[in-house]
C-alpha cells in the first residue's frame, strides 16, 4: 500500500502506485508526496515522445511512477536545489496520453486538465495532482536530493530523478475523471456584481498555455 | 536665442551594468514590501478556508525567498527592463543595451537564477542560458539621470494576457467586460491573487505597452485620475467577484489590485490591453 491516511485527513503518497492506489485519491485532497518522483516538462516531454516513435525505451521506466512538471533554478553551492515549484500542466497536453499508456500513475503541476486529458486519466487509472503555483522556495524545501538522469543538454528542462519529502499537492483530477476546479469556485462567486454575459469557462482554464 | 547647450553629465556603462545586476538578483530573493502588505491583507479578507490555507503557504514563501537561499519562483521571467534616460546624460564606455544585456548576464549568473529565454520562437529553441536578451523599453526625459526599473514577469501570467480592438460604440462597460473575462479565463494558470495591468487607448501596441507600465506602478496605488482611480476600484471589486480566490482554488481573494493607464486614441478605436501579474511579481528601481 503506498497510500496513507493521516489523522487529519491528509494522504501521503509514495511511488511506485497501483490502480488501487490511485483509487483511493479523490478531488480536493491533500496529498503529501514523499519518495521518487521525476522531474520533466515541455522539452524533455517533446523528447521521450519522439523516443518512443522510433520504438525507443525511455530513459527510465514510468510504469508506476509520478512525473512531476517541474524546471528548477540552479543550486546554489551546497544546497540540494534551487527553486522548484511546478509549472503548467496543460502545455504538457499533448504528450500525456503516450506516458499513461506505458503505466504512468501520478502528475503534478500547476493549474488544470482539460476534458481530454480527464477521460484519459480515468482511462488509464491515473491522478493529476496540482502543487503550488509560484512557491519554488518552499518547494524546494521538500526536495532531498536530485540528479539529472537524461537530457543534460536542456539544462533546467533535463530528465531528474527527485527525492521528496512531505512535498503538498491537491489531487485536482482523479481516476474518477472529476475536476476540483470547476467545484472550487462557484460558492464564491458573486453574480450580482458580474455582467450576464460573463463565463467562467473552467474547462478552458486547462486549455491555456500558462507558464512557470 | 541663445540655447545652453552645457556638457551633459557621464556615466559609466559599467555603473548601468551593475545597477542591472544587482536589481536582478535582489528582486527575484525579495519582493515589494507593497506586495509582502497586500498578500497579507488579502489572508486577512479571505472567506475561503482553502483560500486562506493557500494565502498562509504565500506569506511564507515570501518570507523564506527572503533570506536568500532560494528565489521566490523558479521562474524567474523575461527580464523587462524600463529606462528613463535624462537627455542631459550621455553614456560612456559600452554600447548602453550591451551594457543592460551584461547586468542581466551577471545577475542571473551570480543569483543562481533560471535562463528561461530561447534564441528564436520557432526555429531554435534552444536556451540562451543567461536570460538575456532582455527586453528594455526606453524613454528620453529631461534631466541628467538614469532610472532603471528592473522587472522580473513570470511566462505563467504572461500567456494570459489579453488584447483587443474593441469599437468605440463598447464604450466603458465593453472594457470592463473584457478586463473580467481575462481574468476569468485566466484560471490557476495566472497564479493567483495578482495584479491586473490594463492599458487603454493608443494604438494596438501601445495600448500593451502602458498595460505592462500599468504593472510596474507602486502596487495597491491608485491612478492620480479620480475618474480611473474609481473604475480601478470597480474593477478590483468584481474580478475578486469572480470568485476564482487564492490559485483559483475558489475564495474572495483573486487580484491585489487593479491598475489602469489610460491615453488618447483614434477617432475609430478602442484598444484594451490586459497584462496580468502574478503573486510573484518581483520589480525594483535605482536612478543613477
Amino acid at each position: 500500500m503506498s497510500v496513507e491516511v493521516l489523522e487529519d485527513g491528509r494522504k501521503r503518497i509514495e511511488a511506485p502506485l497501483s490502480d488501487e492506489d490511485v483509487r483511493l485519491l479523490e478531488i480536493g485532497d491533500v496529498v503529501l508526496v514523499r519518495g521518487t518522483v521525476y522531474a520533466a516538462r515541455d522539452a524533455a516531454h517533446k523528447r521521450m515522445v519522439e523516443m518512443l516513435d522510433r520504438g525507443e525505451d525511455l530513459p527510465f521506466d514510468i510504469a508506476g511512477q509520478i512525473v512531476y512538471y517541474v524546471g528548477p533554478t540552479p543550486e546554489r553551492p551546497g544546497n540540494v536545489t534551487g527553486s522548484a515549484g511546478p509549472t503548467t500542466a496543460s502545455r504538457m497536453d499533448r504528450w500525456t496520453p503516450r506516458l499513461l499508456e506505458l503505466g504512468l500513475k501520478g502528475i503534478m503541476g500547476k493549474g488544470g486538465r482539460g476534458p481530454a486529458i480527464r477521460d484519459e486519466l480515468k482511462a488509464h487509472t491515473a491522478v493529476y495532482m496540482a502543487a503550488l503555483g509560484g512557491g519554488g522556495a518552499l518547494a524546494a524545501l521538500t526536495v532531498r536530493s536530485q540528479e539529472v538522469i537524461a537530457f543534460e543538454d536542456l539544462a533546467t528542462e533535463a530528465i531528474r530523478r527527485m527525492e521528496l519529502d512531505d512535498f503538498p499537492v491537491w489531487v485536482v483530477n482523479d481516476s474518477e475523471g472529476r475536476d476540483f476546479y470547476a467545484e472550487t469556485i462557484k460558492p464564491w462567486r458573486k453574480n450580482d456584481l458580474l455582467p450576464e454575459a460573463l463565463r467562467i469557462p473552467t474547462d478552458e482554464w486547462a486549455g491555456k498555455n500558462g507558464g512557470g | 536665442m541663445t540655447v545652453d547647450m552645457g556638457e551633459p553629465r557621464e556615466i559609466d556603462a559599467a555603473e548601468i551594468t551593475r545597477v542591472v545586476r544587482d536589481l536582478c538578483i535582489e528582486i527575484n530573493y525579495k519582493v515589494p514590501e507593497e506586495m509582502v502588505r497586500l498578500v497579507r491583507r488579502a489572508r486577512e479578507l479571505e472567506e475561503s478556508p482553502l483560500g486562506r490555507q493557500v494565502l498562509d503557504l504565500l506569506i511564507r514563501n515570501q518570507e523564506l525567498a527572503a533570506e536568500g537561499e532560494y528565489p521566490y519562483c523558479q521562474d524567474t521571467g523575461y527580464t523587462v527592463i524600463f529606462l528613463e534616460l535624462g537627455q542631459d546624460v550621455h553614456v560612456g564606455g559600452a554600447d548602453l543595451y550591451d551594457a543592460v544585456n551584461e547586468g542581466v548576464r551577471q545577475g542571473y549568473g551570480d543569483g543562481y537564477l533560471r535562463g528561461s529565454i530561447v534564441r528564436d520562437p520557432l526555429f531554435d529553441r534552444r536556451n540562451t542560458g543567461d536570460n538575456t536578451p532582455a527586453f528594455i523599453h526606453t524613454e528620453i526625459v529631461p534631466g541628467d539621470q538614469i532610472r532603471i526599473q528592473v522587472d522580473a514577469k513570470g511566462a505563467g501570467s504572461e500567456n494570459m494576457g489579453k488584447h483587443a480592438m474593441l469599437k468605440p460604440a463598447d464604450g466603458l462597460e465593453g472594457a470592463k467586460e473584457f478586463v473580467l473575462q481575462a481574468v476569468a479565463e485566466s484560471g490557476p494558470n495566472a497564479c493567483p491573487p495578482g495584479i491586473i495591468g490594463v492599458g487603454i487607448g493608443g494604438n494596438f501596441e501601445m495600448s500593451a505597452v502602458i498595460a505592462k507600465r500599468a504593472l510596474m506602478r507602486k502596487v495597491g496605488q491608485p491612478s492620480s485620475d479620480p475618474q480611473i482611480a474609481e473604475l480601478e476600484a470597480e474593477l478590483y471589486e468584481k474580478c475578486n467577484a469572480l470568485g476564482l480566490g487564492p490559485e483559483a482554488l475558489g475564495g474572495t481573494q483573486t487580484v491585489l489590485a487593479v491598475h489602469v493607464e489610460t491615453m488618447p486614441t483614434h477617432i475609430a478605436s478602442l484598444p484594451v490591453a490586459v497584462n496580468i501579474e502574478c503573486h510573484a511579481h518581483r520589480t525594483g528601481s535605482r536612478v543613477i
